[in-house]
Formats: structure tokens, C-alpha cells, sequence
């Protein structure tokens, strides 16, 4: 019956796109201001009209995580600019292909510069700003630098490695799990920064993981985390965009490190502490560079001391001890004093990972492919 | 806690399979009616939001809060099948096109997410939600406990109604008379069955239930709402409704099936058996549905199983 077949092959196609939509363009208008400058290199700024701003979500604001953070830092944008910048946002825009096309559809809207704010979009970054030579273009936790490509990130490793401090505290059996995304540099050494954390309080402390591959699907990171709750952890803590593994710990009143934002409400018996993102002061930083014409491409890298990673308030079970020595970590990183990538560490398979006295420079952080020891589960994946 | 692999297989399972169920059981109905509906997933979506906006806004007992939010949701779902049936009962347009459009338009960047903004209920925790029942007081029971007897309220009414379909469908003159729709409008027709009420009162019904299915994301599995949080469950139900040869007792089978496939690789991993990549496990569900719906559309398997006959043809009276 070829009505069946024909049914049957519109149905392959869209399971096989089911979770790919192209996401629709939320905008904040406002008049125009104009102001004497010179317009950025390669941008096309003529200042009688607004200074446009993209981002490129990979998610929702709604998701209470990653995309959260990054739009209250759109709106930090918006909020200082008032009328002389118009962000743009496209949301829901899946890694890939498809990306190219979100690209082509904010510069046809005037965007001067785009921030895309998520790792998965490097290849059709790179690809756009060359093709757009007029538009300036950053993204968030890539490496590619370009004349008119940034990179910028920070040290979420650092806040990591309290959260884990906070993990190996409150757990009691010293099995601890974790819920990653995707077998990638930035998933891996959140894991390893995690786990050195939770066995500087507890030497004897195990980290298993497993990888969802995906920033975020509730259900599946729910499957994820009981997976882990059933091998008997009894801390969990999560680099997903959604406080699911959090919601799936309070159900079985266990302790939770969050990630993103603060999502303590979600689980609030649960909830220790958690890396956040301030990516406000960034993004101003960056756009008002722009504006002025002194936008240098650039690969930046915030940290704990310039508050681009504010550690999330603790939660109620957090005991006093173990505040004092998270907050003297904290102090100590702040101050230089302190880096969680510094030798000896060694690799989950017992050879050396870092020697002694070696601290890890940001593009190693950056290509980080093993885990430490400590860690169980496999890091390709 | 379950460390045994099978129970925690199958306790993972239940839950990544009850919306399917829900879900596929109105699918099953339109589609026995002759409705083919590729709205799932943005009825799933509609129930979502519609349920966490109503379990966040109205106060009162947690019992009555979720009664109302899941009643909300399959009134939210219901709304949207009826677009699809007054397009492709009464209008006649097709019905591969039409349930595209209520997805496109309910979906991930569509009404539902607007819905979340204007209600501004994204991103934030929910006030209620279903929780484990120890039913009978059996809960402790090995084995069978925590797989059966410590389930949300929702897995129960997804048993209940799985029961009262199969019922309906074989035991039931209205059930026969679906059937016959189904099979032969115009027979059905002959012998006096509103064809148009039994089609548009099924696929109603398979909107609710969508909807329910939705509503099981933002009261019990992952309470909080999101764009697209249902991602991607909708196609599957869809799917599992061939899979299943339009039979509600295999639909659940395969529904819980799809949620051992997707429990399977993490529970594997957290004992430490990686033989194949996690990626292979993730997209497991998916593969399964593209082999199920190959296979269901072989010749030998359309002499074979029981797609209605009339599904995806819009009916019309032949006038003597």
C-alpha cells in the first residue's frame, strides 16, 4: 500500500527532526539614539539607528540553567544601553546546520554583533565570519579566533571544584554521581575539577558519571539521574541546562550540586550549591567596545576574581565546616594561590595526568580529554 | 534503592513510557476512527504548559490543584485536536498536512511557548506534583514493589485507561461501531453510524489524552515548564501506535519498551558495562522508531496487521 509507505516515510523524517526547530526571533525594540563615534572595525554601525544585538540560544530563558543566565545577561544589555541597543534573540536553535541559517536571518535584521552561546555552533561561526565581514561575531566556550571572532568563557572548573567540596562533604558512603551532557573538553574537566573537590574533602570520594548527550531533555536527564540514584550514589550533581537531576535527588532525599543558575527552589532539602554564570558585565563590556569602534577580537576567560563565576547561596544542610573551607578555596583561587589543575594529578588509569607543581595552562583546561582518578565511566563517552 | 539492574531498568522505564502511553492510547483512537493525527506533539506541548500554569495559579489542596491542572490539560489538548478535525473531518484537507500544522502551531516555537511567556511560568519550580504511591501498602514487596505498587497516580489511570480502551474497542457496540468507521465509513454510514461524531468525538478524545500525556511531563516527571520539553514524544507516540498494530495491549508493551531502550544504556553505564557508546544508547528510541515504522510499512506487513482501512482519507457521503 503505498499510502502507507508514503505515511511512513513523512513519519521517519520528522522523528528523525523531531527535536530540531529553528527557534523565532523575541525582540526589544526602542528608538533611536544616535551618538557621534567610530563605528567598530568590520562593523557597519552608522549609528542612526539603534546598535543591534543578536544571541543565538541553544535552549529556552525558561530552562532555568544555561540559556537562563545568558538572557539576564541580554537583558543586563538592554537594561544599560536603554534606547541606543536593540537585542535580538533566536531561541530553541539546535547545534548544527541549522545555525547557519539562524546567523543569516539575524544579520539580515541589522545585527552588528551576534553572540552565540553555545560550543556546538564553532563550525558555522568560523564559516560565517567570513562571510559576514561586517558583523562581529563571539561565542561562548569555543577556541577559534578569528579578526572578527572572540571566544569568551570563564573558569566554571573553578566553581566545579567548590561544588564538588560541597558534594564530597555532604555525601556519606563517598559515591557520588553526575549527570553530564556531551563527552566534550568543557564536560570533562567540569567532571575532573568536580571530583578533585569532593576528594579534598573526602579522599576516599568516587564520581560515576553518565552522559546524556544532550544540554537538555528532562526526561532524559531524569532517566540519567535515576540510573545513578539506583547504583547508590547519594549526591548527585549535574552540568545539564535543566534542574531535573535536582528535582530527582529531592525525590530521594539526597544532596545536589545545581549548575547554570541558582536553582535552589527546585529542590530546596536537596540543594548545596552550585557554578553560576554572570555573563552581564561581559556582554556589556563587549557590546559598548563595539559601539566605540575599540572591539579587538579576543579570547577571554572570566574567573571567580572578576566575579563572571559566582559560586550559587549554600543550601540549609551545608554545614559551618564546610562552608569555611569552601570559602577559603574560593579566597584562595581568587587570590592565585590556588588552582584546582595543579600537579600531582593523576589519571583515572594511575599514570601521571599533571606533575607535580605544573598547573595547566587555560588552552590545556581547554583540550582536556581524560579524567582523573576517582572518576568512574568512560571519557569518550 | 534499587541496585538491581532490571528493576532499575524497569522502574526508569515506566516512567519515560507512561506519556507514550497516554499519549499513543489517542492516537490509537483517532487513528481507529480514520483520523490520522500528526498533532501529538504539539498537543503534548499545549497540555504541558496549560497543566503547570494551572497547578502554579490555583490555590488550594495539592489533590484538587493537580485534579484541575490535568483536567486544564486535556481540555488544552482537546482544543487543539479540534483545529485538526474541523480541517480534516469537515474540511476534508489532508490529514498528514493538517496535524503538521497544529504541531507547527502548538509546537516548540509556537503557541505554547507563547502561552509560557504571557504566563510567565518558565524557568521557575513547580508548586505540585504527582508523587509515588504506596498502593495497597505493597511498596516494599521485592521486586514487584517498587515496580508496581509504588507508582504516581498517573501510571495507574495510564493502566485504567489502557484496560477501558481495550474494553471499549472489543467489548463494546460503540467499540465495534469505531472499528467500522474506521475499517468502512461508507458501510458504517449505511448502517446508520454518524461517521463525522464518531470521527470528531475520537479524535477529541486523542487530544485529551495528549494532552494528559504533556500534563505527565509538568506535574510528575520533570516539573517545570519549558519550550519543547516534551522533545520529541509526540513523533514517538505516533510511531508506537503502528508499532503496536493499532492494539492498545501492544502499544503499552511498546511504549515501556522505548523506556527500557532509553534506560538501558544509563543504568548499563553507572555499572560500569561501556561496551557500546552512550550516543548509541541515546539514540536508540529513535532508531527503534525509524525500524518500526520500515517495517511497518512493508506489504507483508500491511496484509498483516490491522491498519484501518479508511486512515487518512477523509470521508465523503456518496450521493445516489
Amino acid at each position: 500500500m503505498s499510502r502507507m509507505k508514503r505515511l511512513s516515510s513523512v513519519l521517519v523524517a520528522f522523528t528523525m527532526v523531531s527535536a530540531v526547530a529553528v527557534g523565532a526571533v523575541g525582540s526589544v525594540s526602542s528608538s533611536a539614539s544616535p551618538k557621534t563615534a567610530t563605528a567598530a572595525p568590520g562593523s557597519q554601525w552608522t549609528k542612526s539607528h539603534p546598535f543591534k544585538v543578536g544571541f543565538i540560544y541553544v535552549g529556552a530563558p525558561s530552562d532555568a540553567g544555561w540559556t537562563h543566565a545568558q538572557d539576564v545577561g541580554r537583558l543586563a544589555v538592554q537594561s544599560y544601553f536603554g534606547g541606543r541597543v536593540q537585542t535580538m534573540f533566536k531561541e530553541d536553535v539546535p547545534e548544527g546546520p541549522q545555525c547557519t541559517q539562524v546567523i543569516t536571518q539575524l544579520v539580515n535584521a541589522g545585527a552588528n554583533i551576534i553572540f552565540a552561546t553555545s560550543y556546538g555552533y564553532q563550525p558555522e561561526l568560523v564559516a560565517a565570519a567570513k562571510k559576514y565581514p561586517n558583523v562581529l561575531f563571539e561565542q561562548a566556550t569555543g577556541t577559534t579566533v578569528s579578526k572578527t571572532l572572540s571566544e569568551y568563557y570563564g573558569a566554571g572548573e573553578d566553581g566545579d571544584f567548590l561544588s564538588g567540596m560541597a558534594a564530597g562533604a555532604a555525601s556519606k558512603t563517598g559515591k557520588i554521581g553526575f549527570v553530564v551532557p556531551y563527552a566534550i573538553p568543557e564536560c570533562i574537566r567540569e567532571v575532573d575539577a568536580f571530583t578533585m573537590g569532593a576528594q579534598l574533602m573526602n579522599p576516599k570520594a568516587t564520581v560515576k558519571i553518565v552522559w546524556t548527550n544532550t544540554w537538555f531533555a528532562p526526561a532524559t536527564e531524569r532517566t540519567a539521574a535515576e540510573a545513578l540514584v539506583s547504583a547508590g550514589v547519594d549526591v548527585l550533581g549535574d552540568g545539564q541546562d535543566s534542574p531535573t537531576t535536582g528535582q530527582v535527588a529531592e525525590a530521594h532525599g539526597l544532596k545536589w550540586t545545581g549548575y547554570d543558575s541558582n536553582q535552589e527552589s527546585f529542590a530546596p532539602k536537596a540543594w548545596l550549591t552550585a557554578t553560576t554564570y554572570n555573563w552581564g558585565p561581559y556582554y556589556i563590556m563587549e557590546v559598548k567596545a563595539a559601539m566605540d569602534g575599540t572591539w579587538k577580537s579576543h579570547f577571554w576567560y572570566g574567573s571567580l576574581a572578576d566575579h563572571f563565576v559566582v559560586m550559587a547561596p549554600f543550601g540549609p544542610s551545608v554545614t559551618q565546616a564546610t562552608r569555611k573551607a569552601i570559602l577559603a578555596k574560593e579566597a584562595a583561587i581568587i587570590k592565585g594561590t590556588f588552582d584546582p589543575f595543579t600537579g600531582p594529578i593523576t589519571e583515572q588509569n594511575g599514570t601521571v595526568g599533571v606533575k607535580a607543581g605544573v598547573t595547566l595552562s587555560v588552552m590545556q583546561k581547554y583540550s582536556l580529554s581524560w579524567f582523573v582518578k576517582g572518576v568512574i565511566g568512560n571519557p569518550k563517552g | 534503592m534499587n541496585s538491581n539492574i532490571v528493576i532499575a531498568v524497569l522502574v526508569s522505564a515506566i516512567g519515560f513510557g507512561t506519556p507514550l502511553v497516554l499519549a499513543g492510547l489517542g492516537e490509537l483512537l483517532a487513528e481507529r476512527s480514520g483520523v490520522l493525527n500528526l498533532g501529538v506533539e504539539g498537543m503534548m506541548l499545549m497540555g504541558a504548559v496549560t497543566a503547570f500554569f494551572v497547578s502554579q495559579k490555583t490555590h488550594g489542596p495539592t489533590a484538587l490543584v493537580l485534579l484541575l491542572a490535568v483536567l486544564a490539560s486535556m481540555v488544552a489538548g482537546s482544543a487543539m485536536a479540534l483545529i485538526h478535525a474541523v480541517l480534516s473531518i469537515t474540511i476534508r484537507v489532508n490529514q498528514i498536512v493538517s496535524g503538521l500544522a497544529v504541531t507547527i502551531f502548538a509546537g516548540i516555537i509556537g503557541l505554547s511557548s507563547y502561552l509560557g511567556q504571557v504566563w510567565n511560568i518558565g524557568g521557575v519550580a513547580g508548586h505540585h506534583q504527582f508523587n509515588g504511591i504506596d498502593l495497597f501498602g505493597l511498596q516494599n514487596l521485592p521486586i514487584v514493589g517498587p515496580i508496581i505498587f509504588s507508582e504516581d497516580a498517573f501510571v495507574y489511570a495510564s493502566w485504567v485507561l489502557v484496560l477501558a480502551v481495550l474494553y471499549y474497542l472489543y467489548r463494546t457496540r460503540p467499540g465495534l461501531y469505531l472499528r467500522a468507521v474506521g475499517e468502512n465509513p461508507a458501510a458504517a454510514d449505511a448502517m446508520g453510524i454518524n461517521v463525522t461524531a464518531y470521527r470528531y468525538v475520537h479524535t477529541l478524545i486523542g487530544g485529551a489524552l495528549a494532552g494528559l500525556g504533556g500534563a505527565y511531563f509538568t506535574l510528575a516527571l520533570a516539573p517545570i515548564w519549558t519550550d519543547g520539553l516534551t522533545a520529541g514524544f509526540g513523533w514517538i507516540a505516533i510511531a508506537l501506535v503502528i508499532f503496536a498494530f493499532w492494539r492498545p495491549d501492544l502499544l503499552v508493551l511498546g511504549a515501556y519498551l522505548f523506556g527500557i531502550f532509553s534506560a538501558l544504556g544509563p543504568t548499563l553505564e553507572t555499572r560500569g558495562i561501556t561496551v557500546l557508546p552512550s550516543e548509541f544508547y541515546s539514540a536508540l528510541p529513535f532508531l527503534m522508531t525509524v525500524i518500526a515504522l520500515a517495517a511497518a510499512s512493508t506489504s507483508w506487513a500491511n496484509r498483516r496487521v490491522g491498519t484501518p482501512a479508511s486512515l487518512g482519507i477523509p470521508y465523503t457521503r456518496e450521493e445516489g
